[in-house]
């Protein structure tokens, strides 16, 4: 019974694949609802602007690209699901996608098995490209980030003590923390305390009392804009003044908006500043806000860089196979994106260099540049 | 002895036959999804047999699936692993190994709930649930919040110069697993024995006063319930290849609660129509997504789940078996012809 | 000394929010002997109902105690109303079903609100209106104490005498409690059992009102899941003072805030939420009834 069931919901699967030989099909999957769907609509919205902007140019080899954008929840069983829908049924060519690292470990060996390019705009565990060579990133790793801002901090802000207030349910978090604590110390600093919360909390007061009474000289907070905010300002009102030290996970208007101006003379690292003369980045921020009425943050940056160097890599092509657009994808060299000039490396990573700003009201004020 | 195993095998074979068949003409994306049907098929299956059949009230199955997921892929991952035929067998053993575990914390589990009732137990199930994963988060050998990447898949397997590929040897070993916890759950709740399991969720009291041992009576369905939810979580965790603590959320214990309430609770047919239903009706949803723009999977889902419980409350089946829902719609539908042919004869002889 | 006291400032500002939130919980609970898991969700409702009060009547161009009483005003008809649809379309079927259908349907209406939040709100957080300026009233030991700990706290606790009085000292409050003894006795007495358990709802829901206010001023990050952690918690506080007990939720809310204050600051942060949970579960063990509940014995 249970088998006839499936051979009928089968059938049901099996509609709507017919295949566009004018079209180029893309596939994103992301987190459009569920706990991560702020960054996921984020980086969406980035993704799709890059994919208009190059269709209104007449496409690709004057064919458009479509995107195929699925939702994942997520949650990991949906994103196996969701990455093989792309490749078996809707045969993109190309998949981008996830934020999270975790989710983009559980679609890169399906993107990696079928032999299909995936880009991952903001995925910086360092294991996700690891899992094949058909999987590449345009963001920072983490061990790169967490190392900018270690050195910051002891060779900028002389800093000898920090603490860490980490996001322990965030992979990311985790990750740049790590590395900030080893790389601070190597540097003769000393992490004073190390302490966490967890994605979604809005009271942070309890470690930010525990945190002022070590006294520390800087609060390394590598988390998302979402809870950073609030932490600063409950910051605030404890009287901490030991300036706050984050990562691109900041890089959103929200962060003022949340944090008012508790947010002010924090540092964080990130792709670009509010001051660049970089063309790229301001056709950028003024291409978005146009089409979406608001300003964006690093996350639909990233999404957009990663759609482009795509579709620059699509458009070097021959052949439009998944292999061929793979190679190309590798051969990416000095792409001028809204974050930065994008290399990538042998290990399909991104190199580019980080930009440490200081946040002043809705502006990111250029403090010194780290090269990798 | 063998006419105990025939049934089992019987309806091994003919669900493998079936989905071989099935899958000359479907892609990796429904194998998948076959895949996770019959994760959930487990899934459902043993969470009925503590809320179904026990009447007792977990949300913290996702826990135990947890730790049976955490269990198998540690060893799989950290201790041996081979491919082929040894790697299937291997992984046999290990999730074996993690439905332990899984037991175990039931038994931990199910030892206070036995003073617990209704709601409250539900939340302290929920509770055991969260401070499994938040113990998860901490553990940094079990990689913490960045999960363990990388598992392998269940092997293809090589006969001569045969290759049966990954998909046909990883349902055939999730549907053997889903056969067992079938039967096993069968016998043993249509058996004198299981009657003591509804005595609990009938009448506590009368139960105990019939000489019903009631706390070993639930303490040994939590204990089996989570032995085959760890299987399901080691499954889960080969056939997606990597967890994270925010695999097993609370949301998922809900799913699993779902399902068995949709199929009607203590109806073991039931629940594996129901987690079929669960797994599809999402994907089934996508292309309005398509339409819409905007994802309203989860809205309709819910406004659906609100709305069965409300029309339908017993679920799908009740607390009957697919046998004697088919039996009795025969029963009625002859019911209804020979009322009908009945009517004829008359309208025809007062005609006349 | 000086971390000491304003870990237990802390710690009591964010149990009297859990208190609140408990005070919905119990209140239903009480009456109805059911988990109204979509509480959380309705306080939700709440925070963006006021959210966008404040901006069609551009709010914080005029921050002060009126704009103030206006948020608390839409968050509370915002949140009643819901409580009222949610009571005659979802829960009264089901007055005689089970309790597992029940709170399945607690759980998919909670479901409903965060999706259905998620696509009309958006997903992204957006930041609650700043009407009123978290001041310092006097400073002590070195410590600071400001005004929203003290708006919180004072609020849970006016809530909580609210509601004892209405409970225990109104012709309302004796239909509830006659309610919650016994439906159907109580409505061969006279008492409108359907009216009184609206009554419940709304005032609930109300209250779920009055806490997303005071948790937006004092948090001014929201979002559709914003719910989820927080009335777990409250839940669980309501639980461990004795559910349906008034003033056993405010003691179990303090209770919460406090030790997972004290258990961030002396213990571990990762564990906050186990040791909430922890000690939901010690309660239960061992006085399952809650620290102020009755004792129920099991009838026959």
């Amino acid at each position: 019974m249970k088998s006839s069931l499936t051979a009928v919901l089968a059938l049901a699967f099996v509609v709507g694949c017919t295949k566009n030989e004018n079209e180029i099909v893309v596939g994103e999957y992301g987190s459009l609802t569920g706990g991560m769907a702020t960054f996921g609509v984020s980086t969406h919205k980035g993704i799709q602007l890059a994919f208009d902007e190059i269709n209104d140019k007449g496409g690709i080899k004057s064919k458009k690209i479509k995107l195929i954008t699925l939702d994942d929840q997520g949650k990991d069983t949906e994103v196996a699901s969701v990455v093989t829908k792309l490749i078996t049924q809707h045969k993109a060519v190309a998949i981008l996608g996830e934020v999270a690292s975790g989710l983009s470990k559980v679609a890169a060996p399906i993107a990696q098995q079928n032999k299909v390019p995936m880009i991952t705009p903001s995925s910086t565990n360092p294991e996700v490209t690891k899992l094949g060579e058909y999987i590449f990133r345009v963001c920072f790793i983490d061990p790169f980030q967490g190392f900018v801002m270690a050195k910051f901090a002891s060779e900028n802000l002389k800093a000898k003590k920090a603490a860490i207030f980490r996001d322990v349910k965030n992979d990311y978090s985790v990750g740049l923390a790590d590395v900030f604590a080893a790389e601070f110390k190597k540097m003769g600093g000393e992490i004073v305390i190390d302490t966490a919360y967890q994605q979604n909390d809005i009271d942070f007061k309890a470690q930010l009392t525990q945190i002022k009474s070590k006294t520390p000289d800087v609060i390394f907070v590598p988390g998302y804009y979402t809870e950073v905010g609030l932490i600063a300002k409950q910051a605030k009102e404890l009287a901490l003044t030991a300036p706050l030290l984050g990562g691109d996970g900041w890089d959103s208007p929200k962060l003022n908006e949340i944090g008012k101006d508790a947010i002010n003379g924090n540092y964080f690292s990130n792709h670009y500043t509010t001051e660049s003369t970089d063309p790229a980045t301001i056709e950028f921020v003024t291409k978005f806000k146009a089409k979406y009425n608001e300003v964006p943050d690093g996350l639909a940056a990233l999404g957009y860089d990663a759609a482009r160097i795509l579709a620059a890599a699509m458009e070097r092509t021959t052949e439009l196979t998944p292999s061929n657009i793979r190679d190309e994808i590798a051969k990416t060299k000095e792409f001028i994106g809204a974050t930065g000039k994008i290399t990538i490396n042998e290990e399909r990573n991104a190199v580019k260099s980080a930009v440490v700003v200081q946040v002043e009201n809705e502006n990111r004020k250029y403090v010194t540049t780290v090269s990798p | 002895m063998r006419s105990k195993i025939r049934a089992p095998l019987l309806a091994l074979l003919i669900v493998n036959v079936l989905v071989m068949l099935l899958g000359f003409f479907t892609d990796a994306y429904v194998q998948l999804n076959i895949l996770f049907i019959v994760v959930n098929v487990l899934m459902a299956l043993s969470l009925n047999l503590v809320n179904g059949f026990t009447g007792q009230f977990s949300l913290g199955h996702a826990g135990f699936m947890a730790v049976g997921a955490y269990t198998a892929v540690f060893f799989v991952t950290k201790i041996y692993f081979a491919p082929g035929l040894l790697g299937l067998f291997l992984i046999g053993i290990y999730s074996i190994a993690g439905g332990l575990l899984a037991a175990l914390a039931g038994y931990l589990v199910g030892l206070p709930s036995l003073r617990l009732r209704g709601d409250y137990l539900a939340i302290v199930t929920l509770g055991f649930g969260e401070i499994i994963r938040v113990v998860l988060l901490n553990m940094e050998f079990l990689g913490g919040p960045r999960g363990i990447a990388g598992i392998p898949p269940i092997p293809s397997i090589q006969i001569g110069s045969f290759e049966i590929s990954s998909f046909y040897v990883a349902f055939f070993y999730a549907s053997s697993w889903a056969v067992v916890c079938f039967f096993s759950l069968w016998r043993l709740c249509y058996s004198q024995y299981g009657l003591s399991f509804l005595g609990v969720r009938e009448d506590e009291i009368a139960a105990e006063a019939m000489g019903v041992p009631t706390t070993k009576v639930k303490v040994r369905a939590f204990v089996l319930s989570s032995f085959f939810a760890g299987v399901a979580g080691s499954l889960m965790a080969h056939f997606t290849s990597y967890i994270s603590p925010a695999s097993f959320s609370f949301l998922l214990s809900v799913n699993a609660v779902i399902m068995v309430v949709l199929g009607g609770m203590g109806s073991l047919t039931g629940s594996i129509l129901a987690a079929a239903i669960i797994t599809v009706l999402p994907e089934a949803l996508r292309p309005l997504q398509e339409i819409t723009g905007v994802d309203l999977r989860m809205v309709i889902y819910a406004l659906a789940l609100v709305l069965i419980m409300i029309i339908r409350p017993t679920g799908l089946f009740g607390d009957r078996e697919w046998p004697e829902i088919w039996r009795s719609w025969k029963t009625t539908r002859n019911l209804k012809k020979q009322t009908a042919a009945q009517k004829q004869s008359q309208s025809a002889r007062s005609s006349s | 000394m000086q971390d000491l006291i304003q870990h237990l400032i802390n710690g009591l500002g964010l149990g009297a929010i859990y208190a609140l939130i408990a005070l919905g919980y119990t209140m239903v609970y009480g009456v109805l002997q059911m988990i109204n898991f979509a509480h959380s969700d309705v306080y939700m409702v709440g925070a963006f109902a006021a959210y966008y009060a404040a901006r069609w009547f551009n709010l914080e161009s005029m921050p002060g105690v009126v704009s103030f009483a206006i948020l608390l005003l839409a968050a509370i008809t915002g949140c009643a109303l819901l409580g009222l649809l949610i009571e005659r379309f979802a829960y009264r079927p089901l007055r005689n079903a089970p309790k597992l259908n029940i709170l399945i349907t607690a759980i998919g209406v909670s479901l409903l609100l965060e999706y259905s939040g998620q696509v009309i709100f958006g997903a992204d957080p957006k930041v609650f209106p700043e009407v009123l300026n978290n001041t310092p009233l006097f400073e002590m030991a070195g410590v600071s104490f400001k005004l929203f700990d003290f708006l919180v706290i004072g609020v849970g606790l006016v809530a909580m005498a609210v509601l004892h009085f209405l409970i225990y000292h109104t012709k309302q409050g004796r239909a509830m409690r006659a309610v919650s003894v016994n439906p159907r006795v109580a409505s061969i007495l006279g008492v409108n059992v359907d009216r009184t358990i609206v009554f419940t709802f709304v005032l609930g829901s109300a209250l779920a009102g009055v806490g997303s206010v005071l948790v937006g001023v004092k948090y001014p990050k929201i979002e559709p899941l914003m719910g989820m952690m927080i009335g777990l918690k409250a839940f669980v506080a309501a639980v461990l003072g004795g559910i349906g007990n008034i003033m056993g939720a405010v003691l179990g809310g303090l209770i919460m805030g406090l030790s997972e204050e004290m258990v961030v600051a002396y213990l571990s942060s990762t564990y906050r939420d186990a040791v909430a949970f922890g000690i939901l579960i010690l309660i239960l063990i061992v006085r399952p009834s809650g620290l102020l509940g009755r004792n129920q014995t099991e009838k026959l």
